[in-house]
């Protein structure tokens, strides 16, 4: 009997990686092509940053869902200078921490062009540092203050969605005018509770009114009952914002802690996001008040483009999604990714943008833009883009809870939440 | 809101939250005083719980109370299968070894975590309650009008929440009569003595042990379908009662279930109490320097007997 020729494990794995090799060279194995060719019809690749498990899951899931349906009609009119927009998701678990890992993973190992899609602002304001430092552009949508206060770099910009500086002074006339001067607010503890507790309590004391009390509530926290007693008698207005999951709890606690009589109640939709508002417990919202990014149920004046936008991203006129009405959107927040990725477009368009070494010329590009007028590109409405703050503004939509529909009662223009510049990211070197 | 109103609510926040951990708690400590296991993955069969109840009131129609009886008597039983096939599966290969359990749950806690995350999702889903009236609750004090009787503004309790605390104590009786009156407790007390002795006595130790584990984890799913119409089903709401169940099992003692009803009431009022008029970040920060201190100076809990 004869014994087979000995391979050793080397020798394989010696021969496996020359013949390898020699593929490469050739240009057999896919990717690795001749990359100056492939230059000009590869992917422009967008790291999506996405919220797909911890507290911010459910904003995580919708705005995948807007941002695949806005690619794909970038993609359907021809892409981005000739080229296709692939984007790239990883899951950040709505971890300050982890998503700075997240765009570490973009920058070097999926080699994207720009980082985008991040919401909760603890995240952006732990992610955003390191986008600096591996001058990544990073196109958040996040509402916070933290891109036009300065608090960041040249680096961060947010186009798509307006911040809470510019909502709160924009809803401060209505609340202090129509519902009372006495406030007392209810915010999640950390930065864009702070932003809210800050501006609001400076916009309501420009308008004559005062804030009674300041409840600052963990946003991982469960139960909210405990926190109601400190609401002082004299309030003449509640105003709520919550995040994470448990905000249905915190509403519905906030009905029974009043019962019949209860002060007016002027909510941001945050604490309602992806909860159906015709959820049981939630009757005694009948009559309050909501601010609205964008009027998650359909209104008799919506604009072309809007509901173009609306059944672009697959969700009917309550607000869920049309093959799951169970399913409701995070309405007011999500024309944000829409919105950014078309200004990525129009940004990379007029900088000619070829690839990462562009990236400086995409981030002027972006700072000269300022009027965005309403159009399939931005259905939210018009809005004004600051170069220098990084900061775009837009309308604010006030929405009453009537017969368990949101009702549009007041828009706020975008004159109403313009403030001073804080910051001139331009100065800044890249 | 004036003190005593404001106290009265804190206790009734407080004991509604007694009579979920003291439930939880309860499972965790049976687990541990009969398989001598640390089940890292309890918090993970309470939002089982949970998550299975939403699906059950969901698929039942009809008036709410019939798909929340149907949860309650399906679901405990259900997780309680789930959690005996983990111990069949896993826990029983590596022969209940003390370090190895803890690893193995970690692990199990992971997959039903991220199991639900992509089967159930990641949103928040509300039960409704079977019956949910708001009771305003009267109080009483002496004014200029002499002994008078006030309706503070926003003192009130739901009927709901009343019948969580009384669903727990029948409970909690319920399980008292089973573990000191029948066959099964005996059997399982037995065990928890000495499981060789047990064995020789033709005890089937390994049948006491998957049992005595699903009674465990159906004890937390209890207490989660008694939970989930005030809060909602979330595939992240395990890590919480988890830590609280640690919490009173270690300061009750762990495996003496009278020190668990005690800790249980120690740790919920006061949360209740301390958050509502301190903050909610104090109390956790006092039941956690509370664990710290018993270890210290009594680390077999109030209620514990020294090892011998």
């Amino acid at each position: 009997m004869k014994n087979p020729p000995k391979i050793s494990r080397r020798k394989t794995l010696l021969g496996l990686g020359a013949g390898a090799g020699a593929l490469a060279t050739t240009g057999v194995l896919p990717g690795s092509l001749g990359f100056a060719q492939a230059q000009s019809s590869a992917p422009i690749k967008i790291g999506f940053q996405k919220h797909a498990t911890g507290i911010g899951a459910a904003y995580g899931r919708w705005y995948d869902t807007t941002t695949t349906a806005a690619v794909a009609r970038i993609n359907e009119m021809g892409g981005i200078n000739g080229r296709p927009v692939e984007i790239i998701t990883e899951d950040d678990a709505t971890d300050p921490g982890r998503g700075a890992e997240v765009l570490e993973k973009f920058a070097n190992q999926h080699e994207v062009d720009v980082a985008f899609g991040t919401l909760f602002s603890h995240v952006v304001i732990g992610s955003a540092p390191r986008a600096g430092e591996l001058k990544l552009p990073y196109f958040v949508v996040s509402e916070g203050h933290h891109v036009a206060s300065g608090m960041l770099n040249r680096y961060t910009l947010q186009p798509g969605i307006t911040d809470v500086k510019s909502q709160v002074i924009s809803m401060a006339p209505f609340v202090a005018d129509n519902l009372g001067k006495k406030v007392t607010m209810i915010y999640p503890d950390f930065a864009f509770g702070h932003d809210h507790r800050d501006f609001f309590s400076e916009a309501i004391e420009a308008q004559g009114g005062e804030v009674v009390a300041k409840i600052a509530i963990p946003p991982t926290e469960t139960t909210f009952t405990r926190y109601f007693p400190n609401i002082p008698r004299e309030t003449e207005v509640i105003y709520h914002v919550m995040v994470g999951p448990a905000v249905l709890t915190f509403v519905k606690e906030m009905g029974e802690f009043f019962g019949p009589s209860r002060p007016e109640i002027f909510g941001f939709i945050d604490s309602l996001e992806a909860v159906d508002i015709q959820s049981p417990g939630l009757e005694f919202l009948e009559g309050t008040y909501f601010w609205e990014g964008m009027p998650r149920h359909k209104q008799a004046n919506e604009s072309e483009a809007a509901s173009a936008y609306r059944a672009a991203v697959g969700v009917n006129d309550r607000g869920a999604a049309i093959d799951d009405p169970a399913n409701v959107a995070t309405y007011a927040h999500m024309f944000g990714c829409w919105e950014t990725l078309n200004v990525i477009k129009a940004g990379m368009e007029a900088a000619d943008y070829q690839g990462p070494a562009d990236r400086t010329k995409l981030i002027e590009a972006v700072e000269a833009m300022t009027e965005m007028p309403e159009s399939l590109d931005h259905p939210q409405g018009d809005k004004l883009f600051n170069g220098k703050t990084h900061q775009a503004f837009g309308k604010q939509f006030i929405s009453k809870v009537s017969d368990g529909n949101l009702e549009v009662v007041h828009t706020a223009s975008i004159e109403d939440g313009l403030y001073a510049d804080e910051v001139d990211y331009t100065t800044q070197s890249f | 809101m004036d003190f005593g109103p404001h106290l009265m609510l804190a206790s009734l926040e407080g004991a509604v939250i007694s009579a979920i951990l003291v439930l939880t708690a309860m499972g965790l400590s049976i687990v541990f005083g009969v398989m001598r296991v640390v089940n890292v993955a309890h918090g993970e069969f309470f939002m089982l719980g949970a998550v299975f109840a939403w699906a059950v009131t969901t698929m039942i129609s009809g008036h709410a109370a019939l798909g929340f009886v149907a949860a309650l008597i399906i679901v405990p039983v259900l997780v309680g299968a789930i959690a005996a096939g983990v111990d069949q599966l896993i826990l029983k290969r590596i022969d209940y070894d003390v370090d190895r359990t803890i690893v193995a749950t970690i692990g199990v806690l992971y997959i039903v975590q991220q199991s639900t995350l992509m089967l159930y999702g990641p949103e928040a889903r509300p039960v409704e309650p079977p019956f949910n009236l708001r009771l305003a609750l009267p109080w009483f004090e002496f004014g200029e009008n002499g002994f008078q009787m006030i309706w503070p503004w926003g003192l009130s309790v739901t009927t709901y929440k009343l019948f969580v605390i009384g669903a727990a104590i029948v409970v909690l009786g319920a399980l008292w009569l089973v573990l000191t009156r029948t066959k099964i407790g005996l059997v399982m007390r037995a065990t928890q003595q000495d499981r060789d002795m047990a064995q020789a006595f033709g005890v089937p130790v390994g049948q006491v042990y998957s049992l005595v584990f699903g009674l465990g984890a159906g004890l937390a799913a209890l207490g989660a379908v008694l939970v989930v119409p005030i809060q909602q089903a979330h595939y992240l709401m395990g890590g919480d009662p988890l830590l609280l169940a640690f919490i009173v099992v270690i300061i009750g003692g762990l495996g003496s279930l009278p020190g668990t009803v005690i800790a249980a009431l120690l740790i919920g009022m006061s949360d209740g109490i301390i958050s509502v008029f301190f903050s909610p970040t104090l109390a956790k920060i006092i039941a956690t320097f509370l664990v710290a201190m018993v270890l210290v100076f009594r680390p077999q809990g109030l209620m514990g007997r020294v090892a011998a």
